[in-house]
């Protein structure tokens, strides 16, 4: 796959070419994802949207090495880290980190919080004494927006809210540099989501965070997004500047995902103009052969499903999954 | 669409309160909730994690656990009766037949065991007497209606095969299968993908269209209600702080809460760089709610009144109602926050 | 539904800051996950009373024949079947042995066996559980097909080969369960970490660089201790019974020592003329298996999460 050319303003931080992973299931293979190759930049924002089975969450999760690539190539900071094992993955471990979706199950419902957020501290044996340990517990708490007491407590005892900020001081205890983000909001009430957003954003500043944002809330991912990907299936459809890519979304699984999200505004709602899509999605064991929205795809065309369409940048910074329709 | 709000009354809930008992104490979940339900529109109750909405929907249909549900007061008054005082042999005869109600989970809301065509002619054959061959047919008719492909080979399948959006027409497909005058519907969509969201959503007001039936829609999503709904009652800690027409509440909001509802939401239309305003803090605990005003801890205008007094409902218009201390003759004149009203 | 209107002053109309620090305050102390189920357990009758004579049972079963001037071997026969008067508390049997004594004694082996049974469980099962679910794949196949094996060979017919191969005793018995017993632990233990080990927490340790170890000690064992703990209490009595059970038809221990199934078989025979042979080690037998269900209820739905408030 070709790479992509730097926007300009930072290097890649980190780069994956045709990556796959699949899951067996039985006897046949899960596809959940299937080529992907993007580059992010260091310091960038990239989002990375899709509906269920497109195979976000499998993306972020290898990038994390919870699992194991099954095909492609990852490289950060220019270093080829597809293949790494023992020490080395330690060692990624403290550059890379996440923060989940469930504000009930990311916690150890039996460890107090103040240890859950110092697990990493512990793993990686960056204190020196039990008092800087809880030095910087109390740091990270305070970070997060959180008092220093509420160390020694146990995770039901806090909101969806707090529970999601506990996650981050998680994360940040590591001094990590590249953050995948799974859904970090999508549990949380509104109002709440707004507060966890905002530190996020509060903290790249500080520290000059890279982000992986995964959500399948398309208006959160374009607030807080440089860029964004959309995915289908396991692959990849279009990628673009998160303005760039609502006020001209090419590809038609993005035109159908950016018509069918419900703007709080009510004129805007009933003037717009909406491409519902019909049908399901189809399942990623078994995906349409060629394109493979064509199943759905208000404009397929025959050669569609005979086609492997191509990844192309169709205009500077935006690429798309062009298919036979866009001869 | 503004033809609708002129009907007249098909449900007239007044001061409902409902608590539950728990091991740890009374939990007040709905604390004086009043609202209106007019024929053939669509109302939209909002509200966040504990604000009593799903727990007023089910109230209504009276599916609350009875062992420790408590209905301290209120009625809700539909055709000449009041829904909470009814036995259960008429609930029986009320629910699927003249009021429905649609649920979250497409996944648990159906029986996994029985053929999605006997679920939907359980309905028929109990309020409508229909059997055999007349229910088959009508079961076919109301899969075509909900715009299920193939109905006749559909109606005798299971559950599982069908994917998230289909059960969730089925589900429909069941609610509507007596004709209700009233549907409720919680959280009908939120479980579903994005463009299956879209695909439900228009199905169900072009039922609404059709059919003339009045809805009643629970949801934590502005979106949703932005798109569907005709009037919206605005929930917060087991009371209704504001309703209005859709228009009112979106565009001349005139209460805290709902401007930190609409300032937190990012719009796809909005200015990156702006930060969003979220509402600090967390919901009250509901069992041991605050005496005044409950979103007082979190209000960025809280005066010393608010804590001690609830405020009294301020009318702006016939539909506009909000409760709020800061409309109060003595009290000081705020702006709501920039990006809240007329956000276009 | 007018209450009376306050005074409305103009003072009470400006503004405050809210208390917002007090929203993000939590009250109270912390509320750990023992403390709770202790809590949610003194609340079960049933439990609590299990509780309290299992404990009494067992400071009896060794205190018990310290109370009294004679032992369980010593034969008297000119006692032979005395009913139970206030020289022999419990009365005596054929060989004129103090019934009391015996009854204590034999209540020591039972818990033994039980206790055995439960140490077992938690050294051999709780780990063999614990590599094969967190392992997973061919591991956890291999594993598994052992247990099937082991489980398909009835518990009985162990006994029997062991009690022809080995002289009939207590060691033979300890064999007979340690073979067996502790599979089912093992499958539960398993389960529990098939589930886990896909919750987020866990992949959060693993993702910050946590080793298997560190994820089973800190982690999974620490979220299975419920299920654990549970199960401990219900194979305890189980093992008590099957001891009871070899010994009532003559495979278990062998005279002069006892145990309350052989009591029960003895008592049993004589059931005629001299009822109380059986009625007190049965009591006995009856109120521990009792005890340690009702325990054991009251544990499983104290330890449930998900029946918390």
């Amino acid at each position: 796959m070709t790479e992509q050319s730097p926007n300009g303003n930072g290097r890649a931080l980190l780069e994956v070419k045709d990556l796959k992973k699949y899951f067996r299931v039985g006897r046949e293979a899960l596809k959940a994802v299937d080529g992907i190759s993007v580059e992010i930049k260091k310091g960038e924002t990239l989002g990375l949207v899709g509906e269920s089975g497109c195979g976000k969450t499998t993306v972020g999760r290898v990038l994390v090495r919870l699992y194991e690539p099954s095909g492609g190539e990852i490289f950060y900071n220019g270093d080829d880290i597809t293949k790494v094992k023992g020490q080395d993955t330690k060692r990624l471990h403290r550059k890379m980190q996440m923060i989940f979706q469930d504000p009930q199950a990311s916690l150890n419902p039996r460890m107090v919080i103040g240890d859950s957020i110092a697990e990493g501290i512990d793993i990686h044996g960056l204190a020196r004494d039990k008092r800087e340990r809880l030095e910087r517990v109390h740091e990270l708490l305070e970070t997060v927006g959180l008092n220093k007491e509420h160390a020694n407590r146990y995770p039901h005892e806090f909101s969806g809210g707090q529970r999601q900020r506990i996650g981050v001081a998680r994360a940040l205890a590591v001094d990590p540099e590249f953050i995948v983000a799974d859904e970090p909001v999508s549990a949380l009430d509104v109002s709440i989501q707004a507060q966890v957003i905002n530190l996020m954003r509060r903290l790249q500043e500080e520290r000059s965070l890279t982000y992986l944002f995964i959500s399948h809330d398309l208006s959160v991912v374009k607030y807080i997004s440089d860029r964004i990907g959309v995915m289908y299936l396991g692959q990849l459809v279009e990628m673009a500047d998160s303005d760039e890519l609502y006020e001209n979304p090419l590809h038609p699984y993005t035109r159908a995902l950016l018509s069918a999200v419900p703007v709080p505004d009510p004129d805007y709602e009933t003037e717009r103009e909406r491409t519902v899509l019909q049908g399901d999605l189809p399942s990623p064991v078994n995906p349409p052969s060629g394109c493979r929205f064509r199943t759905r795809c208000p404009q397929a065309v025959e050669a569609a499903a005979h086609v492997e369409p191509e990844w192309r940048e169709i205009k500077p910074g935006h690429w798309i999954q062009a298919c036979p329709c866009f001869a | 669409m503004a033809a609708a709000m002129n009907g007249d009354n098909n449900l007239q809930v007044k001061d409902l309160q409902i608590s539950f008992t728990t091991y740890a104490g009374e939990v007040q979940a709905v604390r004086g909730v009043s609202f209106d339900l007019r024929r053939g529109e669509t109302l939209a109750i909002v509200g966040e994690s504990g604000s009593g909405k799903t727990v007023t929907a089910k109230s209504l249909m009276r599916l609350l656990p009875e062992a420790n549900t408590l209905i301290k007061g209120g009625e809700a008054i539909f055709e000449g009766q009041d829904l909470l005082k009814l036995s259960e042999q008429r609930m029986q005869k009320i629910r699927g037949s003249k009021i429905a109600m649609v649920f979250q989970d497409p996944m648990t809301s159906l029986d996994p065991t029985m053929r999605v065509g006997k679920q939907i002619a359980e309905s028929l054959k109990k309020h409508l007497g229909l059997s055999g061959q007349r229910a088959k047919e009508r079961a076919v008719e109301l899969l075509t209606l909900v715009g299920i492909p193939n109905p006749e080979d559909r109606v005798k399948q299971y559950p599982h095969q069908f994917s998230g959006g289909m059960r969730q027409r089925v589900v429909i497909a069941i609610a509507l299968a007596c004709d209700p005058q009233i549907l409720i519907a919680d959280e009908p969509t939120t479980a579903l993908d994005v463009t299956i969201q879209a695909q439900i959503l228009e199905l169900l007001r072009e039922l609404q269209e059709q059919l003339g039936m009045s809805v009643i829609l629970i949801t934590h999503d502005l979106g949703v209600v932005a798109h569907t709904a005709h009037r919206v009652a605005v929930m917060y800690a087991g009371k209704v702080v504001e309703t209005g027409t859709l228009r009112e509440i979106f565009y001349n909001p005139q209460m805290p809460y709902t401007w930190g509802l609409l300032a937190s939401i990012p719009l796809p239309t909005a200015d990156r760089s702006q930060e969003l305003i979220p509402i600090p803090g967390s919901p009250p605990d509901m069992l041991d709610p605050p005496k005044g005003c409950p979103f007082t801890a979190r209000c960025p205008y809280s005066m010393r009144i608010c804590a001690d007094e609830m405020p009294e409902y301020t009318t702006f218009s016939r539909e506009h109602k909000a409760a709020c201390w800061l409309h109060h003759p003595m009290a000081p004149n705020v702006e709501p926050p920039v990006r809240v009203g007329g956000a276009r | 539904m007018e209450t009376r209107r306050p005074e409305l002053t103009p003072d009470l109309f400006e503004q405050i800051e809210a208390g917002l620090q007090d929203s993000e305050r939590i009250v109270g102390p912390p509320i750990g996950f023992w403390r709770d189920s202790w809590t949610r357990l003194k609340k079960n009758r049933g439990a609590l009373v299990g509780l309290v004579v299992i404990v009494a049972v067992i400071v009896v079963a060794y205190a018990g024949p310290l109370l009294s001037p004679y032992t369980p071997f010593g034969q008297d026969l000119a006692r032979r079947f005395s009913v139970p008067s206030s020289q022999f508390w419990f009365g005596t049997d054929e060989f004129g042995r103090d019934m009391w004594n015996r009854v204590w004694i034999g209540t020591q082996v039972s818990l033994y066996i039980g206790f055995l049974a439960a140490f077992l469980d938690l050294v051999v099962g709780v780990v063999y559980g614990a590599i094969s679910g967190l392992f997973g794949g061919r591991v956890d196949d291999v594993m598994q097909r052992g247990i099937e094996i082991l489980n398909g060979v009835p518990y009985l017919v162990v006994a029997i080969l062991a009690m022809l191969v080995l002289s009939p005793g207590i060691i033979t018995i300890t064999i007979a369960i340690g073979l067996t017993s502790w599979t089912y632990m093992a499958r539960i233990v398993r389960g529990r970490m098939l589930q886990l080990k896909e919750q987020e927490f866990a992949l959060a340790s693993r993702s910050l660089g946590a080793n298997r170890a560190r994820l089973l000690t800190k982690h999974l064992i620490p979220n299975s201790l419920g299920p654990m703990v549970v199960n401990l209490m219900f194979t305890i009595p189980l093992a008590i019974f099957s001891e009871a059970f070899l010994s009532f038809i003559g495979l278990g221990i062998q005279p002069p020592d006892t145990s309350l199934g052989a009591l029960i078989n003895e008592g049993y025979k004589e059931l005629r003329f001299h009822s109380y042979l059986l009625w007190f080690p049965t009591a006995v037998f009856s109120l521990l298996m009792l005890s340690f269900n009702l325990l054991a209820d009251g544990l499983r739905d104290a330890l449930d999460p998900k029946m918390r408030k």
